[in-house]
């Protein structure tokens, strides 16, 4: 099966005084995670799409699919965890527990805050994790990327043409992606908090699907007000 | 959901622009799998509809032949992968006399709304017809849609003698004519007329073909359909006269951006009829569906004049096919896949 996990775990900290977390927020007539639902919900190929979201927020996100999408059967909202990682997991645990894991099991996760991802994005995920068991979302660095260890001066700049800024959908043969956290240490877990660069890590190729410019994430008060902009009523 | 909708903005240029998408209304929503490009849409891109037109018109969204998939149905109607083709004439009331496409109240896609090149495009539940054969050839329904249209049209106003069909012009539509009046009478001899030699080699199916500089004195036609459009059109339709038999009907199909002088004295003399016709509506598609699916030799004579097929999955590609489009003998397609 083919399973879309969208993170909503999201707490809103970093946008200003709001009391919700980020996803939650109105873009155009529809909560942000809507739209993002709403496009997986449009690929045929995905079978079930998974909302993990804070535990004291899943019953008004099950709330607020019931008021926006009327058939909710694909969707089910499952507790997220502390961290990232976590969060992928106890998705992964829901599936293992619910429907049980095939060897060509693949899972799509991404964030709820970008609702901008095409189609083209979603069968690109799909066809490169069954292909390779493991991709990431890029998009071509534009900017010069700088690096410094201490904050203060350059330490390196890398070589822009080899360097790509990460989005999501990342996805993952649902099996590896398992049987790899499971070796990891505690600490480990800790420090490695992206699946993808802990994979890469330890060894595992994961490989590159293109992204789009627009598949923005919405962190701030800024981007919202640029994804609000961009978006027009349907005529 | 957010929809992206890819619209000219200007000649040649392209923007991806976002909607806000409802998607749980009565409406249908369909993934586009192929669209083919119209020699419509090629003068919106090239800019050649004028200033006035384009500043009316666009921000737009090309292409009006369109087939794709059901994606979501909230009616649960439809099975989800259904394939299905999609009419871009949009009625807007209903007429027991005058046909959808001829309503004056009627929209367009790619003419008076965004047309097809869309992430998903929300359509009508009376604007879908689920078909059964290749989605690459099915591309070609919509044009095989007027055509049939025409036939109809043609079908009712002309007088029943049919032993000789002239077709002007050797392009996409000529071709689909001449293919649609083989199978509609298989008695009739149906001679075409052309200019691309190399071209009219793809007519196997016709009598015979000619070389317009080139047609023998004695030759005569019952009824013409002229496919000529643009500027050569009103030399297509003084040589059509010239060579129909009286009360013959010429029904026309060629678009021209500018007014034709046509030779009336001889339509007046021979008792000619001259035959309006444009695009589609429901029940022409729901034709053009059940020939392509009774005829396996229509799908395979329409799969060869398909020129050249681009997947798109940037807006590069969609430059690419316009761009290649203007080279093309035939039909370009596009695989969509953005």
């Amino acid at each position: 099966m083919i399973y879309a996990e969208i993170l909503a775990g999201g707490k809103g900290t970093r946008m200003g005084n709001t009391e919700m977390p980020k996803q939650f927020l109105m873009l155009g007539n529809k909560p942000i995670f809507i739209h993002t639902v709403e496009q997986f919900l449009m690929n045929k190929r995905i079978e079930k799409i998974l909302i993990c979201c804070p535990e004291q927020w899943v019953s008004y996100t099950k709330d607020t699919l019931k008021k926006y999408i009327s058939d909710t059967t694909k969707v089910i909202v499952v507790k997220g965890g502390e961290t990232r990682n976590d969060t992928i997991l106890n998705g992964c645990h829901f599936i293992e527990k619910n429907y049980g894991i095939q060897d060509d099991d693949i899972i799509l996760t991404h964030d709820a805050v970008r609702p901008f991802l095409t189609q083209r994005i979603i069968d690109d995920n799909i066809d490169g994790t069954l292909k390779y068991g493991a991709v990431d979302t890029v998009v071509e660095a534009f900017d010069t990327i700088v690096h410094s260890k201490d904050g203060k001066i350059i330490t390196d700049i890398p070589v822009r043409n080899e360097m790509y800024q990460g989005q999501t959908p990342q996805s993952f043969n649902i099996k590896l992606l398992m049987s790899f956290f499971n070796s990891l240490t505690d600490d480990e877990k800790n420090i490695l908090t992206d699946a993808c660069k802990a994979l890469v890590i330890k060894g595992i190729d994961v490989h590159l699907v293109k992204g789009e410019v627009s598949n923005i994430k919405i962190t701030t008060q800024y981007d919202l007000k640029v994804a609000n902009g961009l978006v027009e009523e349907n005529k | 959901m957010i929809n992206q909708v890819y619209r000219l903005i200007a000649p040649k240029q392209i923007r991806e622009d976002f909607i806000d998408l409802k998607i749980d209304t009565d409406d249908i929503i369909v993934r586009p799998t192929y669209l083919s490009i119209c020699a419509a849409d090629q003068r919106y891109y090239t800019g050649s509809r004028g200033r006035v037109v384009m500043k009316q018109k666009l921000p737009m969204a090309l292409i009006h032949e369109a087939v794709g998939e059901v994606v979501y149905d909230p009616k649960g109607e439809y099975q989800i992968g259904t394939n299905v083709v999609m009419v871009p004439n949009t009625p807007m009331q209903n007429d027991d006399v005058i046909k959808a496409n001829y309503m004056r109240t009627s929209q367009f896609r790619a003419s008076g709304f965004d047309g097809f090149m869309q992430n998903v495009v929300s359509m009508r539940r009376d604007l879908i017809i689920p078909f059964s054969v290749e989605p690459r050839v099915a591309v070609l329904l919509e044009l095989t849609s007027v055509v049939m249209n025409a036939v109809e049209n043609f079908e009712k106003i002309a007088h029943h003698r049919r032993e000789t069909i002239g077709i002007w012009g050797n392009g996409n539509l000529g071709f689909i004519v001449a293919l649609v009046l083989r199978k509609k009478y298989p008695q009739s001899r149906i001679f075409v007329f052309g200019v691309e030699e190399h071209k009219m080699a793809y007519f196997s199916f016709v009598d015979d073909t000619y070389l317009i500089n080139d047609i023998p004195s004695d030759l005569k036609v019952d009824h013409a359909f002229e496919c000529v459009g643009g500027r050569a059109s009103g030399t297509a339709i003084n040589q059509i006269i010239d060579y129909i038999k009286p009360q013959g009907t010429i029904s026309l199909l060629g678009v021209s951006e500018n007014n034709v002088p046509i030779n009336t004295r001889m339509v007046l003399e021979k008792g000619l009829t001259l035959l309006g016709n444009s695009r589609s509506d429901y029940g022409d598609f729901k034709k053009a569906v059940e020939l392509m699916e009774s005829y396996e030799d229509v799908c395979e004579y329409l799969s060869t004049i398909i020129s050249e097929e681009v997947i798109v999955q940037s807006i590069d590609d969609m430059h690419k096919a316009f761009d290649n489009d203007l080279n093309n003998d035939f039909k370009t397609i596009m695989k969509w896949e953005i």
